[in-house]
């Protein structure tokens, strides 16, 4: 797989440069601004950028609208954003518009290797990867419509896809059987409306429902 | 106003010059003042020009000579007043002059022609001292005039020194507002990198450690460095989030909401964004009630609403837990009147022993 880094920070860039290499991903390009990430994606076309919210000039929201363009000149390429803080609204912003291949995860994730590394990938494949701080926030901006509806449990469960988590991963990490998440998943589905179709299109829509939700409350 | 002695400041001769040179002046004056006087309406702009220029021009003359500082007004109030002055500096001025100038050449006069007359000599000096009083309290007297006539009363100095410290409370709070920005940047670029790389360090190292005392010692301190970084990061988003600059209050306060223990219900109606001193404000507010909530107020739950109407901001946080809240020293809630305050705007808790706890704020958002 290969890779091109955003991030302003010479210590985060080669830090990040050594987690990759560590297992195996190549980094083909470390940049500092985001002129320089469209410029090293267009000229290198790598699966993956790994993108800082806060880069030159504002420092404020670079990454975020870099971000943007990138997915619409170049869908195929998956973004993975990393910031010191999540912010709902950005993560709202970008995933209405695009659920493939799209990352908002705090920095200090990177610090777990495997499950960062794990993500990226998941990423890279054209899946997702929220922060459960993200997950967080959204799910606090969500009170009204057949929001409501969903048990606690069902929430929780659909938190966890919009983490951009499997059936079987949710299974472990509630601690519940594939079976029950299963019937949770379905149950989300219903109460949401979401006639049965193409289950992984169910699932990105379940997701965007509860984005949109959150996002605009 | 404290009144000084000019005249035994400077010496006599210089108040000797601004009394005999108080007649000339006075005349151009009045002579330039005439025209505009006669040819277009009183209150027209012509005279008021000049009346600025002739006020000023006393007001160097005042300073130069007699070291008498007589601070700069305006209104229509003043401008009377200091028309007032102009045309009574010319009686005033022919005033001394005769008395200035007349005592001293005859006591000058008497002196050359005493000859072998004391009598001569002894009124010679006699007046020449005369001259001399009459310079020391003419001076005062037209000090004292200008100071009242052509600088502000006790009104327009008291307006004008609060227009000063209003300013000054202003830049103050901005200033503020600044250093935090300024703080969160440096902790941002500088502190949470740092952490966030030995971190990784840490998170890297602990998957090349074998089993042992050594790997569960590099566990507890990647565990540390992340806590440490959970820490850094609550604290450094609640002195100013970069969200709120960027995207308003509204994005702030989702995020912010968020992190509350209890479920809070957030409105934000805020069509137009406020001055971002004011946002940072609202922001505080919002963050120190929900932590007040979360300490002491044992809620269910909360509901926050931000709302713009016309020039005013209003943010209402109201809670159904044990109320009792009240604004103590060195309590959250003083903190939060002392910011409001800062910017003139107005605190309202309601929370009577049991509860609901209301937090009511209106703050100025005129753009």
């Amino acid at each position: 797989m290969r890779v091109v880094i955003a991030e302003d920070s010479v210590l985060l860039r080669a830090g990040l440069t050594q987690v990759l290499a560590s297992r195996g991903i190549e980094v083909v390009a470390a940049v500092a601004d985001p002129d320089a990430l469209l410029h090293a994606v267009e000229r290198l076309q790598p699966d993956l950028a790994l993108v800082d919210v806060r880069m030159p000039p504002t420092f404020t929201d670079e990454g975020v609208r870099a971000a943007g363009l990138l997915k619409r000149r170049r869908p195929e390429t998956a973004v993975l954003l990393l910031s010191q803080y999540v912010e709902e609204r950005y993560a709202a912003d970008l995933l209405v518009a695009y659920t493939g291949g799209l990352g908002y995860l705090l920095k200090d994730r990177v610090a777990d290797v495997d499950e960062f590394v794990e993500a990226v990938r998941r990423v890279a494949a054209g899946g997702t990867a929220l922060d459960p701080e993200v997950v967080a926030q959204l799910l606090a901006r969500r009170r009204t419509s057949p929001m409501r509806r969903l048990t606690p449990r069902e929430t929780e469960v659909l938190a966890a896809m919009a983490e951009g988590r499997s059936n079987s991963a949710i299974a472990s990490a509630l601690a519940i059987g594939a079976h029950s998440v299963e019937k949770h998943v379905n149950s989300i589905f219903a109460k949401l409306g979401l006639v049965p179709a193409d289950t992984d299109h169910r699932r990105v829509l379940a997701v965007l429902h509860y984005l949109e939700n959150g996002g605009r409350a | 106003m404290i009144e000084d002695e000019p005249a035994r400041r400077r010496g006599l001769w210089t108040a000797t010059v601004h009394v005999v040179t108080g007649l000339p002046v006075a005349l151009l004056g009045v002579a330039l003042l005439l025209p505009p006087l006669v040819v277009v309406p009183v209150s027209a702009g012509p005279l008021r020009g000049v009346l600025a220029r002739r006020t000023a021009a006393q007001r160097q003359r005042f300073a130069a000579l007699l070291n008498v500082a007589i601070p700069e007004v305006g209104g229509a109030a003043a401008l009377r007043r200091q028309a007032a002055f102009h045309l009574l500096a010319v009686p005033f001025g022919a005033a001394a002059f005769a008395v200035v100038v007349g005592s001293a050449s005859t006591g000058l006069g008497l002196l050359f022609a005493a000859g072998q007359r004391p009598v001569f000599a002894v009124s010679g000096v006699g007046l020449l001292v005369v001259a001399a009083v009459a310079v020391r309290w003419l001076v005062r007297l037209d000090a004292l005039l200008a100071r009242r006539l052509l600088g502000p009363n006790a009104t327009e100095a008291l307006n004008a020194r609060l227009r000063e410290l209003t300013r000054a409370r202003t830049e103050a709070v901005a200033a503020a507002d600044g250093e935090r920005r300024r703080i969160e940047r440096d902790l941002h670029d500088g502190t949470q990198q740092r952490l966030v790389s030995l971190a990784m360090t840490l998170g890297l190292l602990r998957t090349e450690v074998p089993d042992g005392p050594a790997r569960d010692l590099v566990e507890q301190a990647h565990r540390q460095a992340k806590a440490t970084l959970a820490e850094l990061r609550d604290f450094v988003r609640g002195l100013h989030p970069a969200v709120l600059n960027d995207r308003g209050l509204d994005a702030a306060l989702s995020g912010l909401v968020a992190g509350a223990p209890q479920p809070v219900q957030l409105r934000v109606d805020v069509a137009r964004r406020c001055p971002p001193v004011i946002e940072a404000i609202a922001y505080f507010v919002v963050s120190e009630a929900l932590t007040n909530v979360a300490r002491h107020a044992r809620a269910e739950r909360v509901e926050v609403a931000v709302v713009r109407d016309a020039d005013r901001l209003r943010l209402t946080v109201i809670d159904d837990g044990v109320g009792g809240a009240a604004d103590r020293p060195g309590g959250g809630l003083r903190g939060l009147a002392q910011r409001v305050g800062s910017v003139d705007g107005a605190l309202r808790i309601e929370s009577p022993t049991g509860g609901p706890t209301l937090v009511e704020v209106e703050l100025p958002c005129g753009s």
